[in-house]
C-alpha cells in the first residue's frame, strides 16, 4: 500500500468515491454481463431496482439531517414522502379533471385535463412543498423532546397514510383518489427543443432504448449526489455546527444563543425537502401515488439505515442504505432463497423476507448495544460516545477535541466553534 | 374460576419475564448513553418482539375460548351490558388500587419514585437502581399481560395488535399525565369514549376509517397544549 501513504491525508477520502461515481455511473451497462449464480446474494440488482434503492438513500440522507445531525429521533418520516409523492401526484396527472393547466410538460397532450406541470419543476415543489409540512409539523412540536417528540412523530407518519387512503371524499372532493391512488403520473423529460439542440431524451418512455430505466437511474444518482453535496455543505455550515450542538446538548447551545426552535426547524424543513423530492421521484418513476407505499415501517427501515450507517456519517448512510434497500428490494428474497437450497432442509424452509423487520430490528438493537457509531462512524459522533463511555465530562468539550486529535487544525476543526 | 386466576397469574408472570428480560439484555448497558439511543433500541426491540411472535403464530388473527360469559346483566333499551364487559372493571378497579398502594405506600413504590427523579442521587442513597428499575419493567410487563387477557377475552389479537395498542396506551397515559396512575385510568376511558363515539355515532363523526387520525390527532394537541395531561403534573419532559 506505498501508493495510498503517497496520497496526501487530506485528499484519501476522495479516493473512495473517485472509484464509486463512475462505477455507479456506467453500472447499466455491465450490471448485464454480470454473473447470475453469485453465492449468498445470487444477483446484483437490475436498473429498474437500483433506481428504487438509490430513491431509499436518498431518503436516508435527508433523514440522517434530522436524527443524525440535530438529534431529533423521527419516526414518522415516510409521512414526507407521502406527501412528496402526492404532490407529484397532485402537479403532474389528471387527478383534477375539472381543471386544464399546462406548464412545461413533455409527451402530454394539451387537451389532455387535469394539472401537467414540468416533473423537474414538480420535484422541486414537491420538495417546497413538504418542507413547508415539514415546518407545518414541526412548530408544534419541536418543543417538545427526547421520547414525546418520537411518538407524535410517529403520530404524523400515521395519521398522513391514513388521509390519503380516506381523502378521496372530502365532503365529497375526491383529493387524493384513495386507496387507488393517483395514476398515472407524467414521465419527466428534455422535450423536443433540447432533444434536437443536445439530444437529450424527449421523455423517458420506451422511445429510449432498452427502457426508460436507465435514465431514471441517472437521473437518481444525480439527485444523490445533490442531495449528498448539500448535506455535505450544510453540516460544515453555520447552521449545521448549531445542530449538532443542539444534538450534543440543547441546554448548553441554548445558553450559547442558538436559536432552538428556529435550528430545529430548520432540520426538519431540510430533511423533508429530501425526503418531498424523494417521494415525488418515485411517484414519477412508478407513474403512480398510491396509500399503500406509505407504511409506518418504512420510517423505521430508514432509521435503521441512518443507525447501521452511523448518525451523522453521510457516507455510511448511503453505504448501509443501499445494503438495506437492496435486501428490501430483492436481496432478502435473494438470500432467503439461496439459504432455502442450500442451508435448510427441505422440510424447514423459511420464508426470510417475511422477517424483513425482525431482521431490521435485530440490525438496530445490536448497533445500539455494540457499536453505536455505526458502520462509518462520523468523527465528531465517534469522539462524543467514546467520551460518554468514559464518564462525566469534567474537561471543556471543544478545546479537549480540537487540541490533541492529529490532522484536526488544518481542516479548520477549532474554528468549527458555534459563535452563537 | 380457577382456570381464569391461573391465566391471569401465568401471562402476567411470562410479561414480567419478558420485558425485565429485554430490560437486562438491551437497556441495561445503555443506562449512560445519550437518551436516542435507548429510544431507538426500545423501536428496534419491538420490531424483534413482534417478528418473534410472528414466526409463532404467523400473520392470522387468534382468538380463546371465551373465558367469561358473556351474558347480559342488564339491558336498558337498546343497549346491552354484559358480563365480560363488566369484567374488565372488576379487574381494573383492583388493579389500579393495588398499584397506587404499591407505588405510593410502598419502600418498593418509593425508590421507583426516587430513580424516576434523579437516578444517581438515589443511588447514593442507598437504592438499588439496577434492580429498581427491572423491578419497574417487570411489572410493567406484568400489566400488559393482563391488559392482554383483558383484550383477548373481547377481541382477536395477531402477532401486531401490540404496536396499534402500545400507541393507544401511550396516548391515554399522555392525555391522562405520565406518571399518574388515575390520570392513566381516566386517559383510557377517554380515548375508548372518543373511539366509541367515532365510530358508532352516524352523525357529525367521520367514522371509523379516521380513528386512528383522531386518536392521534388528540395526542399531538394534548402534548402541544398541555403536556402535563389533564390529571398530571408538569415535568420537565414536557414543555
Amino acid at each position: 500500500m506505498a501508493e495510498w501513504r503517497r496520497i496526501p491525508p487530506r485528499y484519501r477520502g476522495w479516493v473512495p468515491l473517485l472509484v464509486a461515481v463512475p462505477l455507479a455511473v456506467t453500472y447499466p451497462f455491465y450490471v448485464t454481463g454480470l454473473p447470475t449464480n453469485i453465492p449468498v446474494i445470487l444477483t446484483l440488482p437490475t436498473v429498474h431496482d437500483s433506481v428504487t434503492i438509490l430513491v431509499f438513500v436518498v431518503m436516508a440522507v435527508g433523514l440522517n439531517v434530522v436524527v443524525g445531525y440535530a438529534g431529533l429521533l423521527d419516526l414518522g418520516y415516510v409521512a414526507f414522502y407521502a406527501i412528496g409523492a402526492y404532490t407529484a401526484g397532485w402537479l403532474a396527472s389528471g387527478q383534477f379533471q375539472q381543471i386544464n393547466f399546462h406548464f412545461g410538460a413533455v409527451g402530454v397532450n394539451s387537451s389532455e385535463t387535469g394539472i401537467h406541470i414540468s416533473v423537474w419543476l414538480v420535484l422541486l415543489l414537491a420538495g417546497v412543498v413538504t418542507a413547508i409540512g415539514g415546518i407545518l409539523i414541526g412548530l408544534p412540536t419541536l418543543r417538545l423532546r427526547g421520547d414525546y417528540l418520537a411518538i407524535v412523530t410517529l403520530g404524523f407518519g400515521e395519521i398522513i397514510p391514513q388521509f390519503v387512503r380516506n381523502g378521496d371524499d372530502l365532503h365529497g372532493f375526491d383529493l387524493t383518489h384513495g386507496t387507488f391512488g393517483i395514476s398515472p403520473i407524467d414521465a419527466p423529460g428534455f422535450g423536443q427543443t433540447l432533444h434536437n439542440a443536445v439530444g437529450l431524451p424527449v421523455r423517458y418512455d420506451n422511445s429510449f432504448p432498452p427502457t426508460p430505466d436507465r435514465l431514471f437511474f441517472w437521473t437518481v444518482l444525480g439527485i444523490l449526489l445533490l442531495t449528498v453535496f448539500c448535506s455535505m455543505r450544510l453540516r460544515d455550515s453555520r447552521l449545521g455546527r448549531a445542530w449538532i450542538a443542539i444534538r450534543e446538548d440543547e441546554t448548553a447551545a441554548g445558553a450559547m444563543g442558538i436559536p432552538l426552535m428556529r435550528t430545529k426547524t430548520w432540520a426538519y424543513a431540510i430533511g423533508a425537502f429530501f425526503g418531498g423530492i424523494a417521494g415525488a421521484y418515485v411517484a414519477t418513476f412508478n407513474s403512480g401515488a398510491f396509500p399503500s407505499q406509505f407504511d409506518f415501517n418504512i420510517s423505521i427501515f430508514l432509521l435503521c439505515m441512518v443507525i447501521l450507517g452511523g448518525m451523522g456519517s453521510i457516507w455510511g448512510v448511503v453505504l448501509a442504505g443501499t445494503i438495506l434497500a437492496w435486501l428490501n428490494v430483492e436481496g432478502l428474497a435473494n438470500i432467503g432463497s439461496w439459504l432455502n437450497s442450500n442451508v435448510f432442509p427441505s422440510s424447514h424452509q423459511i420464508d426470510v423476507p417475511k422477517y424483513e423487520f425482525g431482521i431490521y430490528g435485530i440490525i438496530i438493537v445490536l448497533m445500539m448495544l455494540f457499536r453505536p457509531i455505526g458502520l462509518i462512524p462520523e468523527r465528531r459522533r465517534k469522539r462524543e460516545i467514546e467520551e460518554g463511555s468514559l464518564g462525566p465530562l469534567d474537561e471543556p468539550l471543544y478545546e479537549m477535541r480540537g487540541a490533541d486529535e492529529p490532522g484536526a487544525g488544518e481542516r479548520g476543526e477549532s474554528e468549527r466553534i458555534p459563535r452563537g | 374460576m380457577g382456570g381464569l386466576a391461573a391465566t391471569f397469574v401465568i401471562v402476567a408472570a411470562f410479561g414480567a419475564l419478558v420485558n425485565s428480560t429485554i430490560e437486562f439484555v438491551a437497556y441495561r448497558r445503555l443506562r449512560n448513553a445519550p437518551r436516542l439511543a435507548v429510544l431507538i433500541t426500545a423501536v428496534g426491540m419491538s420490531f424483534i418482539v413482534e417478528n418473534i411472535s410472528l414466526g409463532i403464530y404467523d400473520v392470522n388473527a387468534h382468538s380463546i375460548p371465551p373465558l367469561i360469559s358473556s351474558a347480559n346483566i342488564f339491558t336498558i333499551g337498546g343497549v346491552h351490558y354484559s358480563w365480560d364487559a363488566f369484567f374488565v372493571i372488576l379487574v381494573t378497579a383492583p388493579v389500579l388500587v393495588l398499584l397506587t398502594w404499591l407505588v405510593k405506600s410502598t419502600r418498593q413504590g418509593k425508590s421507583m419514585r426516587a430513580t424516576s427523579q434523579d437516578p444517581e442521587a438515589a443511588a447514593i442513597m442507598g437504592i438499588d437502581v439496577n434492580r429498581t428499575i427491572s423491578f419497574a419493567f417487570a411489572l410493567a410487563g406484568a400489566l400488559a399481560g393482563v391488559g392482554a387477557v383483558l383484550f383477548l377475552v373481547e377481541f382477536n389479537i395477531r402477532y401486531d395488535t401490540g404496536f396499534q395498542l402500545g400507541l393507544i396506551a401511550f396516548t391515554a397515559a399522555v392525555l391522562g399525565g405520565i406518571g399518574n396512575l388515575s390520570g392513566a385510568v381516566v386517559g383510557a376511558l377517554l380515548i375508548g369514549l372518543i373511539q366509541a363515539f367515532n365510530e358508532g355515532l352516524s352523525w357529525f363523526a367521520p367514522g371509523s376509517d379516521w380513528t386512528r387520525s383522531l386518536v392521534f390527532a388528540i395526542l399531538i394537541a394534548i402534548l402541544v397544549f398541555r403536556p402535563e395531561g389533564l390529571l398530571g403534573e408538569r415535568t420537565p419532559e414536557g414543555a
